[in-house]
């Protein structure tokens, strides 16, 4: 396969940064999935929709809105009723659920090429993510798994907490490295490391 | 102003598109009753006090949304799918009505 080029080179500077003389809080970096599709169920198919994710993933989707989970190489989660995104590291997963999602179930919609995932970890990541979202990012408001539909400055981003103080963000391409120069700007003061 | 998104909780009014009027129905789209049409796209209630609206979740779920709002305190008394629940849905396909 033609290896895909990232959105964010020109910016990705690896290393430390800003105000890191007191130690690095914040690690950013491009997480770089070979697949990421978007799965919507017609109305009163969801359960078979979920039901298709799992033989898929092996990811056994929890009920309720914004639910979701990770095995750190697929992750699921809703972001609307019916609607799930799903990312794997490995390529192909479009095919996959071409196979599962008949159209009785649904829709698949393949958007690798269309979504830039960055993932900001470290103790202050919801601290940094609050300057931006007006959104709850406590763990108990937002568990590990899941997943928040919202937007910054009109640029919309699908968010999936993948960890205690990691989170992965799924950006339109062409707004990807805008937005990961503001997400480097508002880290500074923490001091970051891109890797 | 908060909007509890029934999907994604609580959330900023800038998320949300106004779409309009709540209480408007409108005609068969082969209806040739001109003051059926007038009435739903000119008449208005303009209440002074709750008011039914239809808003979008344009910046989240993007889910479109019955609102209860207040026009004189902004309070939202109430918000709900404006599609009912995904099992009536189900239930219609299955009589036959789409």
């Amino acid at each position: 396969m033609v290896e895909r080029q990232s959105p964010l080179e020109p910016e990705f500077h690896v290393g430390s940064h800003g105000n890191f003389e007191h130690g690095v809080e914040i690690l950013l970096t491009e997480t770089r999935p070979g697949s990421i599709v978007q799965l919507a169920a017609w109305p009163g198919e969801e359960k078979k929709l979920m039901a298709a994710i799992r033989t898929v993933t092996g990811l056994a989707l929890p009920d309720g809105a914004g639910g979701g989970l990770s095995d750190g190489v697929k992750s699921v989660f809703g972001f609307a009723p019916g609607k799930f995104t799903v990312a794997d590291d490995a390529e192909g997963l479009a095919a996959a659920f071409a196979k599962v999602v008949t159209p009785d179930i649904g829709t698949v919609t393949d958007l690798s090429h269309g979504r830039t995932a960055i993932r900001i970890a470290g103790p202050k990541a919801e601290w940094v993510l609050a300057k931006f979202f007006a959104i709850d990012f406590a763990l108990p408001a937002f568990p590990i798994g899941a997943g928040r539909s919202t937007a910054h400055h009109d640029v919309f981003a699908q968010i999936q907490r993948t960890g205690s103080d990691q989170f992965d963000i799924h950006v339109f391409r062409s707004f990807a490295r805008s937005f990961w120069n503001a997400l480097c700007h508002a880290s500074e003061e923490v001091g970051y490391e891109v890797q | 102003m908060l909007i509890t998104c029934p999907y994604c909780g609580p959330r900023d009014v800038i998320e949300f598109t106004y779409q309009g009027d709540g209480n408007r129905e409108r005609p068969d789209p082969a209806s040739q009753n001109f003051e059926a049409w007038n009435a739903y796209v000119y008449d208005r209630l303009n209440p002074a006090g709750d008011h039914n609206e239809i808003w979008q979740h344009s910046g989240g779920c993007r889910a479109h949304l019955r609102v209860v709002r207040n026009t004189l305190t902004h309070e939202i008394s109430s918000v709900a799918f404006v599609r009912g629940d995904h099992a009536s849905a189900a239930r219609r396909k299955a009589e036959g009505q789409s």
